[in-house]
């Protein structure tokens, strides 16, 4: 008889791996399998969720070892969790990846471009000034006309596809953005976050207004830094927790009713702060009850209810929906509902709207092949709905969604669905 | 040395980047859908029947065993490679070759997943009725191997109804038509031969599928019941009553509380069962059934009733039955699930008997199983971490299969016997009845080249092989990556 091989104690002093209760809840059903991309894009069990989730266990037993070949396995996966979304069993796989990723980090044995990647995203992407610098030669790069060269080179093609988009004005406003006509109704705080003021700033401008309209009064406090989102994912725990308690104390002190988030990925990783700084006395129940108000802007809006606009744009649009929107944050019907409720506006699925586009994070810039592939399938599906405008709920999303317009020569707009709302009011006269 | 020519020649046949080797990667190779572990000594995807031909005649030039592999969704061991060797995947092999709505049917390759044919069928108004609760992820490669039944099998029969033809690749390599076109071939039914024979006696690398007409109406049913006697009292009482539900499923209690945690169904939490009914055919003839069924139900003690008619509505109620399986995974860290079948009548008695059973062993039990066939599935929940516990599971296991044969019924009802219940085999045959199967076998050239260690009674165990094959991989070193 096949016992399976006992659970040894995790390698390391500190027991920083996933917890045993996380990883034997995989029972190996295979459910997941024709939900997660990398398997359907290779058909290999080391590309699945089953698969990766076994093998973690058998890193975090130390029965295998982080070897090169483990750890891509690792890489490759794109954390978009849309296997944690569809497991009866209820793994909790994003957490589990979280763990196993900062077991390799921590264990010494890291690949370099792990350690590169953790202290740009330490360096870089948590400092507001430094990713300033990033965000202001993209823009020059595009502005110059240098993208638009780069992009028809065949050998430099695919290399600086997914270099992201940085347009239009940065938003820098800080403390109260913007205020209903009428009485208050509701304090929002929004969580502006890094990549979203920098790259499109025209969001949180559409995201204060809609708001206000529908009776909110909002501010973006100005202590608040990046949400550490794509720290955790990548392994970077420290940097994560360190993030987290300084906007734990931030928009605790704003003291609004809700905290509001327009970007998937954050809002996903704000919802888990209770989680995530569970083990420290001084934050755990603060973190909790923070996570407790945080809001996805579209979550928000329909439970409000917010005001269906009087009249708008005839479009065709075909929404994409954000990994971390609807898998980590199980909302696919409100960015929907939102889109419905604009008159003039004909909303047309595509194929597999659910599925990952290949941004995920950083994972575009580490993993460009398997990306490329998502990406491509992604559009032929969105092109044959044949709608002039793609929603979507994330700036990862929209700049990936962006890059493969261009690449596919299709005229499609990207747009996050808020934006859409936002202009529909316009349409009709409503304004602040 | 023998180890890296044999992976040299896959890869020369199939492709470097289609045959796996290394530790890390042939460790996700060593598990199916059960508790039993073997590990591989390299893994091929192959393209085309014949790589699958080709890959076959390298493993047997370098004297190893063959083990095909669909989704490993399998749950009686049989994607287990127990001899170590080369598991042949399918999962590159998912085309649908063909579809032809004026002749109902489909030719398919095997990796293709069992959902994905109706799906494709649907715009045709038909579908490929066998339906696993497994159906998103399972391969028809594996249906056909392990005869897969599910809900609807009540009325429309399992796998082997509904497979036409089959191509497959022997164990010399060579690829062979099986059946035809239109199901009747002159001379032996080699296809019904096939089906069931888990991966034993050929590779299947094509298949073709009945395909039916869906039905003008469907109304989904749920009774929930206080006490678990009374639903499968009920069971009997509708089939007595004259009608042939197209599905008729039953949860306990356990399974019920797992899938509350898991789809939030709305289970009542003090319910003792549910029975999951579906009718259909002509509309008339539907709402017909459909009260007769309601009626039976309140008769005996059913004291709620819900009612599902549009696709949106049926598939909420059937959404708990379908995931009930892998929602289990929240009541304890593993389960041992048991598949036996009874005549439908002695159902309430071999419940009973299994529930003492497993309350004598100190084990909680949760019931689902497709009612209406008396195919039932005990799911013992328990941690495998405990020492000794899955020893102990397993022969809780056997008592209960014991049972289901006591009452004249059958050690597997749709999972078929693999590795698991190879040594309970004796129980419901004599061994001129294993002679047979073994010269039917040898009739194949399939001795001990295809899949072996599954279906016959043998003293050797997987784990064993798999301990050799950790270890030989461990001794190799940097070997082991080649
Ligand atoms: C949650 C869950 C629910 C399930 N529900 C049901 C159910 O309702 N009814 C039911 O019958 N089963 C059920 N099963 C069991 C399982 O899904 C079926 O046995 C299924 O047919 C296995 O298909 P697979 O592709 O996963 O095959 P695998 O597990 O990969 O393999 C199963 C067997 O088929 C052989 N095989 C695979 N492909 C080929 C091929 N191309 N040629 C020859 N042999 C091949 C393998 O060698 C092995 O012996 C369930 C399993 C799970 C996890
Ligand atoms: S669905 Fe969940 S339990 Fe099943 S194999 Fe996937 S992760 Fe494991
Ligand atoms: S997170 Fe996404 S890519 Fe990773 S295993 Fe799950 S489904 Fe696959």
């Amino acid at each position: 008889m096949a016992t399976p091989p006992p659970i040894r104690a995790p390698v390391g002093a500190r027991l920083i791996a996933p917890s045993e209760t996380d990883l034997s809840r995989c029972v190996r059903c295979g459910l997941c399998l024709q939900h997660c991309p990398t398997y359907l894009a290779t058909g290999l069990e080391t590309e699945s969720p089953r698969g990766r989730l076994y093998l973690m266990r058998a890193l975090a037993e130390g029965v295998a070892q982080p070897t090169a070949n483990a750890v891509g396995h690792l890489d490759q996966c794109l954390q978009c969790r849309n296997c944690e979304a569809v497991c009866p069993s209820g793994v909790p796989y994003g957490r589990v990846m979280e763990a196993a990723r900062a077991q390799v980090l921590a264990g010494g044995r890291a690949p370099l471009s792990w350690r590169l990647r953790a202290l740009f995203l330490r360096q870089v992407i948590a400092r507001p000034g430094r990713l300033a610098l990033v965000a202001a030669a993209l823009r020059l790069y595009r502005a110059c006309g240098l993208r638009a060269v780069a992009e028809r080179i065949p050998v430099l093609r695919d290399r600086v596809l997914f270099a992201p988009t940085v347009a239009g004005r940065p938003f820098r406003r800080t403390g109260v953005i913007a205020r209903p006509q009428g009485a208050v109704q509701r304090r929002v705080a929004l969580l502006t976050g890094c990549i979203m003021p920098l790259a499109y700033g025209r969001v949180h401008e559409a995201t204060a207004r809609v708001l206000a309209l529908n009776g909110c009064e909002v501010t973006a406090p100005a202590e608040q830094v990046c949400c550490g989102a794509l720290h955790a994912h990548n392994g970077d725990r420290e940097t994560a927790a360190a993030l987290a308690r300084r906007n734990v104390d931030a928009f605790l002190a704003a003291g609004a009713d809700a905290v509001v988030v327009n970007s998937a990925g954050c809002g996903a990783a704000m919802k888990e702060y209770g989680a995530l700084l569970a083990e420290e006395p001084d934050y755990a129940e603060k973190a909790r009850r923070l996570a407790e108000t945080v809001r996805d802007v579209h979550e928000f809006l329909a439970d409000l209810p917010f005001a269906p606009p009087a009249s708008g744009p005839e479009l065709t649009v075909t929404y994409q929906d954000s990994c971390h929107l609807a898998h980590a944050q199980g909302i696919a019907g409100a960015p929907r509902l939102i889109l419905a409720a604009i008159p003039g506006l004909r909303l047309l699925e595509m194929a597999h709207a659910d599925r990952c586009c290949g941004s995920a994070g950083v994972y575009s810039l580490t993993q460009p092949q398997m990306s490329l592939r998502l990406l491509d399938e992604k559009m032929r599906e969105i092109a044959a709905t044949g709608a002039a405008v793609i929603a979507t709920a994330n700036p990862g999303c929209m700049s990936q969604l962006e890059a493969g317009a261009r690449r596919h020569g299709l005229r499609v707009r990207v747009a996050h669905a808020v934006e859409l709302l936002d202009e529909a009011y316009r349409d009709s006269g409503a304004g602040v | 040395m023998a180890r890296r020519n044999l992976i040299r020649e896959l890869q020369s046949a199939c492709g470097k980047k289609w045959v796996l080797h290394a530790p890390e990667d042939l460790l996700v190779y060593e598990y199916d859908g059960t508790i039993e572990r073997g590990m591989p000594e390299a893994v091929v995807l192959p393209d085309s029947a014949e790589q699958v031909a080709a890959a076959v005649r390298i493993a047997r030039r370098h004297g190893v065993a063959v083990t095909a592999r669909g989704a490993g969704t399998g749950l009686s061991g049989g994607a287990i490679p127990c001899d170590g060797g080369v598991v042949i995947a399918t999962p590159r092999l998912n085309r649908i070759l063909e579809l032809d709505p004026e002749n109902r049917r489909a030719v398919v390759e095997p990796g293709v997943v069992n959902l994905d044919i109706s799906v494709a069928a649907a715009a045709y108004g038909l579908y490929y009725a066998p339906d696993p609760s497994s159906q998103k992820a399972c391969t028809i490669g594996g249906n056909v191997a392990e005869n897969a039944g599910g809900p609807h099998c009540l009325r429309y029969g399992a796998t082997t109804n509904h497979i036409l033809g089959l191509e497959i690749v022997t164990a010399d390599g060579e690829i062979v038509q099986a059946g035809g076109e239109t199901g009747e071939a002159p001379g032996y039914d080699l296809t019904g031969v096939l089906v069931g024979s888990e991966g034993t006696l050929a590779i299947i690398t094509k298949a073709v599928v009945r395909l039916l007409p869906r039905p003008e109406s469907i109304i989904t049913l749920l009774a929930i019941f206080d006490e678990v006697n009374q639903a499968s009292r009920a069971v009997s009482a509708i089939i007595a009553a004259g009608i042939v539900p197209a599905a008729l499923e039953m949860m306990d209690k356990y399974t019920m509380q797992a899938v509350e945690a898991a789809v939030h169904a709305g289970y009542p939490p003090d319910a003792g069962a549910v029975l999951l009914i579906e009718v259909e055919g002509l509309a008339e003839e539907t709402a017909e059934e459909s009260r007769a069924v309601q009626e039976v139900c309140r008769d005996l003690g059913a004291r709620e009733l819900r009612i599902g008619l549009s696709p949106e509505d049926r598939e909420r109620l059937w959404a708990g039955r379908k995931g009930a399986l892998g929602a289990l995974g929240r009541l304890a860290p593993s389960y041992y699930i048991l598949d036996g079948v009874v005549p439908r009548t002695r159902l309430p008695a071999v419940l009973d008997g299994v529930y003492a059973a497993c309350e004598r062993y100190g084990f909680r039990v949760a019931n689902v199983f497709h009612a209406g066939d008396g195919n039932l599935h005990p799911n013992v929940l328990f941690d495998e971490r405990v020492p000794g516990a899955t020893e102990r599971v397993l022969d809780l296991g056997g008592e209960i299969m014991r049972l289901c044969v006591d009452a004249g019924g059958s050690i597997t009802g749709e999972h078929g016997v693999g590795y698991e219940k190879r040594n309970y085999m004796s129980w419901i045959f004599s061994e001129d009845d294993m002679e047979v199967m073994a010269r039917l076998k040898a009739a194949f050239g399939a001795e001990e080249r295809l899949n072996p260690g599954k279906v016959f009674p043998t003293s050797k165990g997987c784990g064993e092989v798999s301990s050799r094959m950790r270890a030989a991989i461990a001794r190799a070193g940097p070997d082991a990556y080649i």
